[in-house]
């Protein structure tokens, strides 16, 4: 597989906290348009992954492109603007604004009109605002939650937040979405509607990047798997070649003691 | 210990508002506003202040501290971020307009953009800096910042040292009406003067609550590292807050230098700067129209029991500590402050948060994922 077509891509990215390395020199490549999903036992780092390509952490050493520029550097908000939009593996809403408005804030990343134009009304902030509304409710009935659109977030079910966090992130528009186990604490049916709405995502042309400990969901949706073990990546191939490697079942079951 | 709780009787009626249809509530404001006009009238007076004069008092304490109250309310009901110097922009608004209105002759009406623009700028410098710290840290910093400024001009010859400035001109008068002649032996038409100011930063402040604006303060206020990552320019939206708090305090300060005449450093004490913050905060911050109500008690009843004036700050201490037990969300809470405080997150409820610097910052959504992994399983058994 050819790396230039990635979207996302880390290259030889370390980073250490204090003396603590969480990730030595990972290479990765998400390929645009592609379901790629990043997994491994606790504490490998993948979530320090997400938190690197958002801007969270600055990576000790190499550098992070997305769609060919560089974005190792640039703060939270402007990564999502460039087109990158994640989910939290524990759930991270503004708990007191309703659905809508959650969603809204997400579509306001889109949005120019400035703090004077809001305060005098200007016509590009109104007509921002319907459209905020309007493709806040569309994606509220992409993920399925049209019915609690005026609910506060924290009234939801958990399997609801769930879906409003993924709503929530595909209103900034992004190019790839980052997904930081979504599957976590669902019951089997949930995770068949999630399978089923990660392809839909992916075929609205949003590229999915997934961080996943529910085995079956990753084998089920991803066309390439990456597995991370103590910061290192021990494996990056099709599903089903990354379910025979030795590497990728020593990691998971645990083998001999080997010195490396 | 069981929590003393009032039968709720706000929560209905916000509710009650909040269904009304538009032209309704419009009727509403219009009497509002003519009731507002109709204030100053001496039958009212006769009750509210039999001391002294009525309107002098609606114009200051009552008007001056209400649109103060507004303007700080952006500041910490809005964006969540605690200003303990929030007289600073008040003080620079005053001096402003003594300054320029001695030295230079220009007139009140050309000199209150000036002090606006003074105290956003002043906003602006104390916010670039200090505005990457958090909860106590930035409560501490602004504290420190309105103490400067006051010491400073305690210290300049520039601006008149202890003494301060005096003769600072009274705004020009406009026509023979006898509501709008500025003198010093008029008070009605000063009180008109800070009720314009008042309703024009009502309509200013509520647009922008209902704008992108307000969105991302309440997303700064309930989750400043998600509302980051969502796209929201978290330091940009927090420097706006203050300079737009910073404006009102401003022009409440030129409004009261052209009134009092004579302003010295002792009218900027660190009291008032926590009485505002009270008045917020005692009326339910993030609502308006609990702040305003707060404003107007904070200033009000001290006046009115002046009777009692050795006694009146340990009164007002203790009615404070009441409501704290009684009502901690305030008189006139809030839909969503009040969800927060119940829950004990949100802006001035969670004053306990790090140094954010980036490091700090991404450690922290660090801790906060690893003992989600045992909550999100916790709930996962909890869910149907």
């Amino acid at each position: 597989m050819t790396e230039s077509a990635a979207l996302l891509e880390l290259r030889t990215v370390t980073q250490q906290f204090g003396g603590v390395t969480a990730l030595s020199e990972v290479d990765l490549g998400v390929p645009e348009g592609a379901i790629f999903a990043l997994i491994g036992p606790n504490g490998a780092g993948k979530t320090t992954v997400f938190n690197l390509i958002t801007g969270v952490y600055r990576p000790t050493a190499g550098s992070l492109w997305f769609g060919g520029a560089k974005i190792s550097g640039k703060r939270p908000h402007e990564v999502a603007r460039v087109g990158i939009a994640r989910t939290f593996q524990n759930i991270r809403l503004f708990d007191n604004m309703s659905a809508l408005e959650n969603v809204m804030v997400g579509a306001d990343a889109r949005h120019d009109s400035s703090v004077v134009g809001a305060a005098l009304g200007l016509r590009r902030h109104r007509r921002e605002e319907r459209d905020g509304r309007e493709r806040g409710m569309q994606l509220l009935d992409l993920v399925g939650i049209t019915r609690v659109a005026e609910d506060t977030a924290k009234g939801l079910s958990y399997g609801d937040q769930r879906r409003l966090e993924i709503a929530r992130a595909l209103a900034t528009q992004p190019r790839l979405l980052l997904l930081d186990e979504p599957a976590a604490g669902m019951n089997p049916a949930e995770k068949e509607q999630l399978g089923v709405l990660i392809r839909k995502i992916r075929d609205i042309g949003v590229t999915v990047f997934l961080i996943e400990h529910d085995m079956g969901l990753v084998m089920q949706v991803s066309d390439r798997v990456a597995v991370l073990d103590f910061g290192q990546k021990i494996a990056d191939d099709t599903p089903s070649a990354v379910r025979t490697d030795p590497r990728v079942i020593e990691a998971y079951l645990g083998a001999p003691a080997d010195a490396t | 210990m069981r929590r003393i709780g009032l039968p709720d009787v706000i929560g209905p009626i916000s509710d009650r508002w909040s269904r009304l249809p538009t032209p309704a509530r419009y009727v509403v404001y219009v009497i509002a506003i003519v009731a507002a006009f109709a204030l100053p009238a001496d039958s009212i007076g006769s009750f509210m202040s039999p001391q002294s004069d009525w309107s002098a008092i609606l114009f200051y304490p009552i008007g001056v501290y209400i649109l103060l109250a507004i303007g700080l309310n952006v500041v910490v009901g809005q964006a969540g971020l605690l200003d303990l110097g929030y007289v600073a922009f008040f003080a620079i608004g005053g001096y402003t307009m003594g300054k320029i209105g001695l030295s230079l002759k220009w007139d009140f009406w050309v000199i209150l953009p000036c002090g606006i623009a003074a105290a956003a700028v002043a906003g602006v410098i104390l916010g670039a800096p200090t505005l990457r710290l958090r909860g106590d840290y930035l409560a501490i910093v602004t504290l420190g910042f309105g103490e400067i400024i006051r010491i400073t001009a305690n210290n300049l010859n520039f601006t008149g040292g202890p003494r301060g400035l005096s003769g600072i001109p009274n705004p020009p008068s406009v026509g023979s009406f006898s509501a709008l002649q500025f003198n010093v032996a008029t008070t009605k038409p000063f009180y008109y003067l800070v009720l314009v100011m008042i309703i024009l930063a009502i309509v200013l402040v509520k647009r922008l609550e209902r704008s992108r604006v307000g969105r991302a303060w309440a997303a700064i206020r309930e989750d400043e590292d998600a509302a980051e990552v969502m796209g929201v320019p978290t330091f940009r939206f927090k420097l706006w807050a203050f300079a737009i708090g910073a404006c009102i305090g401003g022009a409440a300060g030129v409004l009261f230098a052209a009134q009092t005449i004579s302003i010295t450093p002792e009218d900027f004490p660190f009291l008032l700067s926590s009485y505002i913050v009270v008045a917020v905060v005692l009326g339910g911050s993030g609502n308006l129209a609990g702040v305003i109500l707060g404003a107007f008690l904070v200033a009000w009843l001290p006046e009115r029991f002046r009777g009692f004036a050795d006694y009146r700050v340990l009164a007002f201490g203790g009615a404070l500590v009441l409501m704290m037990i009684v009502r901690p969300e305030g008189l006139l809470p809030s839909r969503r402050r009040r969800a927060e405080l119940a829950e004990g997150t949100g802006g001035m409820g969670s004053l306990g948060g790090g140094v954010g610097g980036a490091q700090t910052q991404a450690v922290r959504i660090e801790a906060v994922e690893t003992d989600a992994v045992q909550t999100g399983a916790v709930e996962s058994e909890a869910a149907p």
